[in-house]
């Protein structure tokens, strides 16, 4: 086994094209676990990809409300301002990683790369519709986060492409992510979800992890907030909120196994919407 | 965490009642203490275990040839290897080396290899073809106990069943309660995976171990029986222990790494990853326990009804005694004049279960603490109340006629508990600097899943019995050796130092006894007698009591050396701080001159009281001593996720004499975190027989944030039948901490307006919320 370090994207993308068995280790968080745990035998190369500094910086762009973050930045840097305060629920989902040391090595294109139901960065970028870029020796090319994410650890990479930026917008309006696990920390997602709203469109996402095969989107829970919603002074009605819940508890699809059941699934994502909503908006009615 | 306890009056450093720096902390601190998968010999081997995939199955054929091919293997053996007893086992001898013929539960070793490194000893492990015809497994205690089974092992289905009948059985009370309670699958999840390195003798007539273990000596005769050697063939040595709770008194990897270097005549080296780890040592009994409680109009129990089923999987380890401890527990730590209990231990096609912390009485307490705030409610009291008012004293008799003969302070633990307060913060905590709600506070923790609204708090209670050493007859004795000149002393004992600290006390008693300031410990290892094994509560009692011995009769002969030079009678000379005095006179010698020229060595073996077995009626005075503690648990729950956060535990613990007090909270504080493991997330999930969360992804432990802080009184009444007056402290802290956690959780719903029967551990989200 042959470790390469490129210095620079274009060097990485070389090595993977001449060796698209290759495989890209970025924090390493999981791609360690895998090989100790025997899922995965260490390629004949190993591309580190955190000597490459493209992937490692991040740029604001106030003209179009967007960031760009490099595939290489860790949830440590985007749990601090500035980036925590442009993208909060990326932020709030980031504190929910792992452990400090997790969060210090683990970065946001390893979470794409695995492209794990549970990847805690993934709802966020599935609310915000992210826009990937995707670089390989034939060029590059912009995806949506939609067409990345197939399955179960499954995304529409080719071999020889890698994860160069992912591209989100600034919006206006509240935003924020919650996990439920069976620990206070420390913990795979059980089931989780990620409320944004969009003010100047006066429209609500809400995407929910762990709960199915990737990430799922609630378009019918999204519309029936948005238009239950006072735009002009942030009110929502009660009975509203309970209804997204039931919405979006019925647009999961979860399954069975040795972490929980998927009756509590769909149930705990329901609470969880609900929760989000409650504290995106200003509810009338009864109390909390 | 705070500890409330009387100011001790002055204590010379280092000695008993003083808390000196374990001499391994900084060590392990640092990360430079060599545990025992650190040990490394030039030229060794790397050995590696084939383990069944099937639950039960009957090995058809065993094709070896394509591992022996690779390149880098060296030894690829099976049973057909091993020359001596082909099995092994801490009661009874009915665990396989390598399987023969069958496999009885998913991860049994069936082959071993030895290779150059690591990675190709794993290939050739997968190299390694077996054909196996799969059986159906037997899976449900209950089917085993029917009988109706064909047996999966020539000893039988049903490993014990044994019968308590005391007073009269058939009395009822004004108030009856009725419950059946379940206990998961706990694992020991130790952090210093097993590992070993076997050094052969020339001529591979014997072997040197190097390994992480509870017990030399068990070890060293299990080993030997099965090398065919004499047991002095096999020398034992003390590796790094990273944490033991029961997981290493069983065999793991022991007979496999000498039987690899024996064939190879080359040291070798074993080290399971821990997903091995889950497969390699036996686990806490999952139990299924059935309780009726009778009490009068005032809640004063009359009767104790129950009936234990314990999973003891495929292989019997220690599962007799374990169903011993459950059950001969039943009452709890409260007077009841009448019982009859009926207990199961069976064998199942499940991972094997065996010794873990609290070791039966685990088991127990969460039946019977259940019951008893069943009990207070159903009589209207609270229930500290209910506990005061049925609390055992010293002389009052167990269901097996023992009359408990030790200090027993239930009430003073209880009425101690009480009085340590209560948090003072509200549910979430106070708010953060800038005003926000610090995530933190709340159930869900970092996942941020609920406001302080969404909360309700509980409090809940749980206390315990527990026995002290060894129990039936078993003579449990320790040996340790002092040796005295020129004002140091040296210790040599087989006490196994799993982290509990008992090499700190040991020299707290010898600087203590002998007025020494130096105390040298020599290696722990098989070149001493035994000192029995790191469980049951029982070295500082046992081991302690050995070193005391020793350094007593060392100090006779001190004595006596001083009293010749200075002709003195000895019986009048004691030790003052670090001088020999002359109680009569105004001789004052330090120690150091005193020994110094001398060679004083003396060797003790301690033994407690005999034991007696149980007769078919359950009655004899089996249990060699007992310690009880009380438990308050303040818990947060938010009832709609089902998510928990316990906000803190209170205890007072009866520990007669605490030898060191730092030592004692350590195991309060590891106990209660292990006890509140197995309350709300701590479980090993089998499915048909195969495990789906051996590793620590999906096999929760409490962290650092699900610990909450722990408020400890040590009830000090010294013990008069113990050396040094000291109880064992390490079992009691996890024993009623899992109830008192759970009783809080349903205090806090029937608040929120749920009546949640909980009666089963671990409590999951869904138990609370659906
Ligand atoms: C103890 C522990 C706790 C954890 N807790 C959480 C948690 O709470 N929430 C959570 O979501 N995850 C958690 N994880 C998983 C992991 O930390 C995250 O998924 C993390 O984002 C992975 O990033 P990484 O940089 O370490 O990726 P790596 O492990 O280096 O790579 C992951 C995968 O992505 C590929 N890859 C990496 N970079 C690129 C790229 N630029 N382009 C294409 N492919 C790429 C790799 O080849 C590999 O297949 C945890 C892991 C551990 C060990």
């Amino acid at each position: 086994m042959t470790l390469a370090v490129p210095t620079s994207l274009d060097d990485a993308v070389r090595l993977l094209d001449e060796h698209p068995d290759a495989m890209l280790l970025a924090g390493g968080t999981d791609a360690m676990v895998e090989i100790n745990d025997g899922h995965r035998r260490p390629a004949s190369l190993v591309i580190a990809l955190n000597r490459v500094s493209d992937l490692r910086s991040w740029r604001h762009d106030a003209d179009a409300g967007t960031v760009t973050i490099g595939a290489g930045i860790t949830y440590t840097e985007l749990m601090e301002p500035p980036l925590a305060t442009l993208l909060p629920a990326l932020a709030e989902a980031s504190r929910t990683v792992g452990s400090p040391q997790i969060r210090n090595a683990g970065t946001l294109g390893g979470n794409l790369g695995t492209c794990s139901p549970a990847g805690d960065g993934l709802p966020v970028l599935s609310a915000l519709d992210a826009k990937v870029r995707i670089v390989s020796a034939d060029g590059e090319r912009d995806a949506s986060i939609h067409d990345v994410m197939l399955g179960v650890k499954r995304t529409s990479l080719e071999p020889n492409e890698l994860i160069a930026e992912i591209t989100l917008p600034v919006r206006s309006g509240w935003q924020g992510y919650a996990k439920v696990g069976v620990r206070n920390a420390m913990v795979i997602a059980v089931a989780s979800a990620c409320l944004a709203v969009d003010e100047t469109n006066q429209s609500v996402a809400i995407a929910l992890g762990s709960v199915g095969p990737t990430v799922i989107r609630c378009t019918e829970a999204e519309q029936h907030l948005a238009s239950a919603v006072d735009w002009d002074t942030g009110v929502v009605d009660h009975d509203a909120i309970g209804r997204v819940g039931e919405l979006v508890s019925a647009a999961s699809s979860p399954i069975t196994d040795h972490r929980s059941t998927a009756e509590y699934r769909r149930h705990a994502v329901g609470v969880l919407a609900r929760r989000l909503a409650r504290r995106a908006f200003t509810i009338n009615g009864v109390a909390a | 965490m705070t500890v409330i306890e009387e100011p001790r009056t002055t204590i010379r450093s280092g000695t008993i009642g003083d808390s000196p720096v374990r001499p391994d902390g900084v060590a392990k601190v640092q990360g430079t203490y060599a545990f025992s998968s650190d040990l490394h010999a030039d030229g060794c081997l790397f050995g590696a275990t084939l383990r069944s995939p099937h639950p039960h199955a009957r090995i058809v054929a065993i094709d070896l040839s394509a591992a022996w091919k690779l390149n880098g293997v060296e030894a690829v053996i099976t049973a057909e290897d091993v020359p001596g007893q082909l099995t092994y086992g801490l009661i009874a001898q009915d665990q396989p080396v390598f399987a023969v013929d069958v496999v009885r539960y998913v991860g049994e070793p069936i082959a071993a290899v030895a290779a150059i490194d690591p990675e190709t000893a794993r290939r050739a492990l997968d190299a390694i073809e077996v054909t196996y015809e799969v059986l159906t497994p037997l899976l449900d205690p209950e089917a085993a106990i029917a009988g109706g089974h064909d047996p999966i092992h020539p000893d039988g289905n049903l490993i014990r069943h044994q019968h308590i009948v005391h007073g009269d059985p058939s009395a009822t009370g004004a108030v009856v309660v009725e419950g059946t309670y379940e206990i998961g699958m706990q694992d020991q999840a130790f952090l210093g995976l097993e590992a070993a390195i076997a050094y052969p003798d020339p001529g591979a007539d014997g072997v040197e171990l190097h390994v992480a273990t509870q017990w030399l000596h068990e070890d060293q005769k299990q080993i030997a029986a099965c090398l065919g050697f004499a047991d002095e063939k096999v020398r034992m040595v003390l590796g790094g222990v990273g944490g033991a709770f029961g997981a290493r008194e069983d065999i793991s990897l022991q007979v496999h790494t000498c039987l690899l270097a024996l064939r190879l005549a080359r040291p070798v080296r074993m080290a399971y990853s821990r997903a091995e780890s889950f497969l390699g040592h036996v686990h806490r009994h999952p139990a299924t326990i059935w309780m009726r409680h009778h009490a009068d109009a005032d809640g004063r129990l009359v009767n104790v009804e129950a009936r234990f089923v314990f999973d003891g999987g495929a292989y019997a380890s220690t599962s007799s005694a374990v169903l011993v401890n459950g059950i001969t527990m039943a009452q709890g730590p409260y007077a009841c004049p009448n019982g009859m209990v009926d207990g199961y231990a069976a064998r199942t096609n499940h991972l094997p279960c065996g010794a873990m912390r609290g070791f039966g009485a685990v088991q127990a307490c969460f039946a019977y603490e259940s019951q008893m705030d069943k009990l207070a409610a159903a009589c209207g009291v609270e229930p500290a109340e209910i506990r005061l008012r049925n609390a055992m004293k010293t002389g009052d008799t167990l269901f097996t006629g023992q009359p408990v003969l030790n200090v027993a302070p239930v009430e003073d633990c209880i009425r101690e508990t009480m009085a340590l307060p209560l948090p003072d913060e509200p549910v979430g905590g106070t708010p953060l600097s800038d005003g926000s709600q610090d995530a933190m506070k709340l159930p869900g923790g970092a996942g941020r899943t609920a406001d302080a609204g969404d909360i309700v708090r509980g409090i809940g209670w749980g206390v315990s019995i527990k026995n002290l050493m060894y129990s039936e007859n078993f003579d449990d004795y320790s040996t340790a050796r002092c040796r005295l000149a020129d004002g140091v002393a040296t210790l040599k004992f087989a006490t196994a130092e799993v982290g509990q600290g008992f090499i700190t006390i040991a020299a707290q008693i010898a600087r203590s006894i002998l007025g020494v300031d130096e105390v040298e410990l020599d290696q722990i290892d098989t070149h001493i007698g035994s000192a029995g094994s790191t469980s049951a509560s029982r070295q500082t009692w046992m081991s302690g009591g050995a070193v005391d011995a020793a350094c007593r009769a060392a100090r006779e002969r001190l004595f006596e050396a001083v009293g010749t030079a200075h002709g003195i009678e000895p019986i009048r000379l004691m030790i003052e701080g670090t001088d020999v005095i002359d109680t009569a006179g105004d001789l004052r010698i330090p120690v150091v001159e005193a020994s110094s020229g001398l060679t004083i060595d003396e060797t003790i073996e301690y033994h407690h009281p005999p034991t007696e077995d149980l007769d078919e009626n359950g009655q004899g005075n089996c249990h060699t001593a007992f310690a009880f503690v009380a438990h308050r648990a303040v818990v947060d729950v938010d009832p709609e996720l089902g998510l928990v956060k316990v906000v803190q535990i209170a205890t007072a613990q009866d520990v007669g004499n605490a030898l060191n007090p730092l030592s004692v909270v350590g195991q309060i504080e590891g106990g209660i975190a292990q006890g509140l493991g197995l309350a709300v997330m701590e479980e090993i999930i089998q499915i048909d027989g195969v495990i789906r969360n051996g590793n620590f992804t999906d096999y929760l432990l409490p962290t650092f944030l699900d610990m909450p802080p722990v408020l400890a009184t040590l009830i000090e009444q010294p013990d008069p039948h113990a050396p040094l007056g000291a109880k064992g402290v390490g079992e009691p802290p996890c024993i009623s901490s899992t109830p008192a956690v759970v009783a809080a959780i349903r205090d806090a719903l029937r608040q929120a307006g749920i009546d949640a029967p909980l009666d089963r551990v671990p409590v999951r989200p869904a138990d609370i919320c659906l």
